[in-house]
């Protein structure tokens, strides 16, 4: 029963992880580029809903499409502003510049809302499901449906889409898709429209799951979603899926019957394995390279 | 090349900025009090709270007309919680003429600064560090708790008042302050014959899901909780505890204070029946107690200060008192700094943690209660 | 002027860089001594050394080998945790002069050894997964090390006698940043700049990549290691947390900030974000809002098309250059 308890609470760390690795996904397919800010417009996300929910005492359904909105709008201005000059620069550049992107969202949450944990009103009300001693939180069900439904949806829709197609154009070669007649800026500004609002419903299902944000709440989950879309396979859509849904059930695991102390260095260290006998992540593409 | 030129421009105006920052003059009718604390990054939340206990107690003592004639400047740096940060922040702090430093708000960055503190030989009062080497030398004191402390007196108080029989803990293994309560209450426990059925460690990096702890907890039997831990995360252990259905009293000590404001209107139910041990509570009765919530609350918008904010508050008024048993009232005088260290041992301080004293090891001396919340209010625990 | 026409590119290089950082430590020390230097300038001297030789560390493998990693505070810890045990053990036994450099070379030695440990399954992969998996080695040792109780555990290490000073530090600066240039103009560093240039080229040239590869890999970690030792020395306590992925990127800023494969550009960038966020102090609260903003504006004005073209016009050799031609030709009139 505490296996399967530890196990249950594992996939809902890892569906949330899965959400953010499809963010993170997309756009390293499509700009090609690490987007180091995308764990703190998770953040962004989960206090729009505090501040419409909790503090202005609207319903919670605004919450959650004011939420989205000010992500999507929030990651298509990010890139037009920082990321787009940048698009021919070196790789690191445009990866510093994300990471000031990141302390800057993080510095400002900080002076808007505050330093403390904020505790997040209860915005999805489902409830648990009792089987014997065993309890299944309503969370968990509602964000492991619902990230299924994502991913489903986004594969359909870069695989059958003619903006679908545009995006895997783009991410194969941005000047042969150019001359195409595809134009990348746009293509681009939709990718980060798209996984920015995938950032939204991450930072909802944070917030509802553990019941608190702060303005470095999304500092960790990203990261630990960078390495969920790695393990999977970055550029993958099912491999930021899976990626995410192992790492947490391997954390949880780990914690439970390992160490808590350890479950990092264990998540971590099952990374490195994984990488080295299969070098581009579970469901990467293998790159040929050209001489 | 070019790039290169950019950087040498930016980096002389930098350099001359930095140059150009030496000290204000100090006219000896003023007390430069410093202090530094993480006010940005994960920890912003202490040095905050910390900052703003010690405005308030300026602020009232500078109303009242200083101190046989002096007042206080209090000056607050940012040290981001990080040792090397923190020892830049007090020398800039040393730039600007400080002459008493309230140390660190967090531990590191704390024992960091008494080695500072030492050569320059000031009064080094810390508001919170817990750390047994942040009063390793002889000008350095502390406002709150030693860690060992707070783990005898909770693992007493459990078996002494028959509160529970089989103890669980969740502490942080990253935070020493945890990490001491949580040493000396095992030691302390053992002596007691309280048994502890299972201990469970997180640490800063994983401190946002509990389950597999929570559920190691209930797998155990336990009857009682103990969280040695701050109010933030707690307020998530008891969150999803509830999602567990997990039935134990929970038993927290200083740094839990602060769980009513932290849980909100919506989860008030949660801290319903939690105990916790404390030398400061925000409800207490008592008028000196009353005032200073009375105030912070008018100040800062409607917040309750917690266990931090009091501290602050107290580091302010003993540096104040020892101020006053010195006599002194030209701050330029040559041994402000021996007289005033050499004061600390000499006064009692009646703040809203406590009545305190001061032994030349630094510590504190002073008791901590045990409160129940029974309808989002402190009661004092009665079997 | 013709002693310096005939000199080698590369020797003028060099004159450059040394003088630049003699400049600095001779304008430094009169501020010390004529009593001109605040305590604040003064405390940041050995952070900024430090910086500067995690920043030419980490350039050897991010700009000279051409691999992201994004675990160099893990070599640093290891290195830091190495030296100041030995110190802590030897405080009685041992005269500083002696101490101190051998805390130094044994901090270095064990973060190499590291280096290679690391570096044989590592350096397998390419890109954007040798950055994950160095991350998460980085972090592994964070982990592990907050879990050993002979290394302090999360309460951190305390007792290291307090032996870096300025001189020192600058010292062991002057001496990395020589050997790295020897290093990188010998046949090795040729080789790693041929690896990064065109991997497949260079491979069927001879040139061993593997080898190669750990070579920069192992060197750019013992200078690690040996920064995290003056980094012991330098304050009272070490805790595990202070090398977290974080301080791996900020030294991976001062890399790119300085220029990919500049010695002279990391060395002035780790003054750079040394100083920035202190200099910021006055701002209060807005300190990490405008130094986010001035990041990504530096950045952008570095690296895109649009800085390019601001650079161009403003361009001092041009401007120059006109106001001579100006001169000449009212000279000629």
């Amino acid at each position: 029963m505490e296996f399967l308890s530890n196990l249950i609470s594992g996939l809902s760390l890892g569906a949330i992880y899965a959400l953010i690795a499809l963010g993170y996904t997309m756009v390293y397919g499509i700009a090609k580029m690490l987007n180091f800010a995308h764990g703190d417009v998770i953040m962004i996300g989960a206090f729009t809903v505090l501040a419409t929910v909790a503090t202005a005492g609207f319903p919670w359904y605004i919450g959650i499409i004011a939420s989205v909105i000010v992500c999507t709008v929030l990651g298509v201005t990010i890139e037009k502003i920082a990321y787009k000059p940048l698009r021919k620069a070196n790789p690191l550049s445009v990866l510093i510049t994300a990471i000031g992107v990141s302390y800057f969202l993080q510095s400002v949450a900080l002076l808007i809302f505050g330093s403390g944990k904020q505790s997040f009103p209860t915005v999805i009300k489902a409830n648990p499901i009792k089987l014997g001693s065993l309890i299944i939180q309503g969370n968990s069900v509602v964000t492991l449906i619902i990230t299924t439904i994502i991913m489903v949806v986004l594969t359909l829709f870069i695989n059958k889409t003619r903006l679908g197609k545009a995006m895997r154009a783009v991410s194969e070669d941005k000047d042969a898709a150019e001359l195409m007649g595809i134009s990348v800026n746009r293509t681009i500004s939709l990718t980060f429209a798209i996984g920015s609002a995938l950032a939204a419903v991450a930072g909802i299902f944070y917030g509802s799951t553990y019941g608190f944000v702060d303005p470095y709440a999304g500092a960790m989950p990203g990261i630990k979603a960078f390495v969920a879309a790695v393990f999977g396979g970055i550029g993958s859509i099912p491999g930021a899926m899976l990626g995410g849904i192992l790492l947490g059930i391997i954390e949880n695991l780990s914690k439970a019957y390992i160490s808590t102390d350890l479950a990092d260095a264990i998540v971590f260290g099952v990374l490195i394995v994984v990488l080295i006998v299969k070098p581009t992540g579970l469901l990467g593409k293998k790159i040929r390279e050209k001489v | 090349m070019k790039k290169i030129l950019c950087l040498a421009i930016a980096l002389l105006m930098m350099v001359m900025a930095l140059a150009s920052c030496t000290g204000a003059k100090n006219d000896g009718k003023k007390l430069v009090i410093g202090a530094t604390g993480p006010l940005t990054g994960d920890n912003a939340s202490y040095g905050i709270s910390v900052k703003k206990g010690a405005e308030i107690a300026v602020k009232e003592i500078n109303a009242a007309g200083g101190i046989n004639g002096i007042t206080f400047e209090l000056m607050f740096e940012d040290d981001v919680c990080d040792p090397t940060n923190a020892v830049n922040a007090y020398n800039t702090l040393m730039d600007k003429g400080m002459q008493v430093s309230l140390g660190a708000v967090t531990s590191g960055a704390c024992v960091a600064l008494t080695e500072e503190a030492r050569k320059d030989g000031i009064l080094m009062i810390t508001p919170s560090g817990s750390q047994k080497e942040c009063t390793q030398y002889d000008n350095c004191f502390r406002i709150c708790f030693t860690d060992p402390d707070q783990g005898t007196y909770a693992a007493d108080f459990i078996s002494d008042n028959n509160v529970g029989k089989k103890v669980a803990i969740i502490y942080d293994k990253s935070n020493d302050y945890s990490n001491g309560i949580y040493t000396n209450f095992v030691t302390e426990a053992g002596k007691k014959n309280l048994e502890i059925v299972t201990s469970q460690s997180y640490t800063n990096q994983s401190n946002t899901d509990f389950s597999v702890q929570l559920q190691a907890v209930k797998e155990s039997g336990a009857d009682l909780l103990f969280l040695p831990i701050y109010y933030a995360d707690a307020g998530l252990i008891l969150t999803q505890a509830a999602q567990k259905e997990l039935n134990v009293i929970f038993f927290g000590v200083d740094g839990m204070d602060g769980i009513i404001k932290q849980m909100g209107e919506d989860k008030a139910a949660l801290t319903e029946g939690v105990m916790l041990l404390t030398p400061f509570a925000a409800d207490s009765s008592d008028p000196k107690v009353v005032s200073f919530v009375k105030v912070f609350k008018e100040t800062y918008n409607n917040e309750t200060p917690d266990q931090f904010a009091a501290d602050g508050y107290d580091a302010i008024y003993a540096i104040a008192e020892a101020l006053k048993y010195t006599g002194i009232t030209d701050t330029t005088v040559a041994d402000l700094n021996e007289k005033m260290v050499g004061a600390m041992t000499n006064i009692t301080l009646e703040g809203v943690t406590g009545k305190m004293t001061w032994s030349a090891d630094g510590e504190a001396s002073k008791s901590a209660t045990a409160v129940v919340i029974n309808n989002s209010k402190y009661v004092a625990y009665s079997k | 002027m013709k002693f310096l026409q005939k000199m080698s590119k590369d020797m003028k290089d060099r004159l450059i860089t040394f003088g630049i950082l003699f400049g600095a430590f001779l304008i430094v020390e009169i501020l010390i001594l004529t009593g001109g230097a605040s305590r604040h300038l003064q405390a940041m001297l050995i952070p900024i050394c430090i910086n500067m030789l995690l920043a030419v560390s980490l350039n050897l493998t991010v700009g000279f080998l051409g691999e992201l990693t994004l675990g160099h505070a893990g070599f640093m810890s290891v290195g830091a945790y190495a030296g100041c045990l030995f110190s802590i053990y030897c405080k009685d036994l041992l005269p500083v002069f002696i101490r101190y450099p051998l805390a130094m070379l044994i901090g270095g030695a064990v973060a190499a050894v590291f280096g290679i440990l690391i570096g044989i399954p590592v350096l397998r992969l390419k890109g954007d997964y040798l950055a994950i998996v160095t991350l998460a080695f980085g972090e592994i040792i964070r982990s592990v090390i907050i879990n050993l109780d002979f290394l302090g555990g999360a309460a951190g290490l305390k007792g290291t006698p307090q032996d870096a000073t300025f001189i020192s530090s600058f010292a062991v600066v002057v001496i990395s940043v020589l050997l790295i240039l020897n290093f990188l103009n010998s046949k090795s560093g040729r080789a790693i700049k041929s690896i990064r240039d065109n991997r497949i080229a260079s491979e069927s040239c001879g040139v061993q990549i593997t080898y190669y590869k750990m070579l920069a890999f192992v060197f750019s970690a013992f200078f690690a290691g040996i920064a995290g030792v003056i980094y012991g020395h330098n304050l009272n306590i070490l805790t595990a947390d202070t090398f977290d992925y974080n301080k791996s990127i900020e030294i991976l800023l001062i890399v790119v900030l300085g220029g990919m494969g500049s010695i002279r550009g990391s060395v002035i960038a780790a003054v750079i974000i040394t100083a920035l966020p202190e200099a910021l102090r006055g701002l209060d609260k807005y300190r990490m809002v405008i130094y986010a903003v001035l990041l990504i504006a530096i950045m952008i004005f570095n690296s895109s098309e649009f800085g390019k073209r601001i650079r161009e016009k403003y361009d001092p050799k041009k401007l120059f250059a006109k106001k001579n031609a100006v001169k000449k030709e009212n000279a000629d009139e």
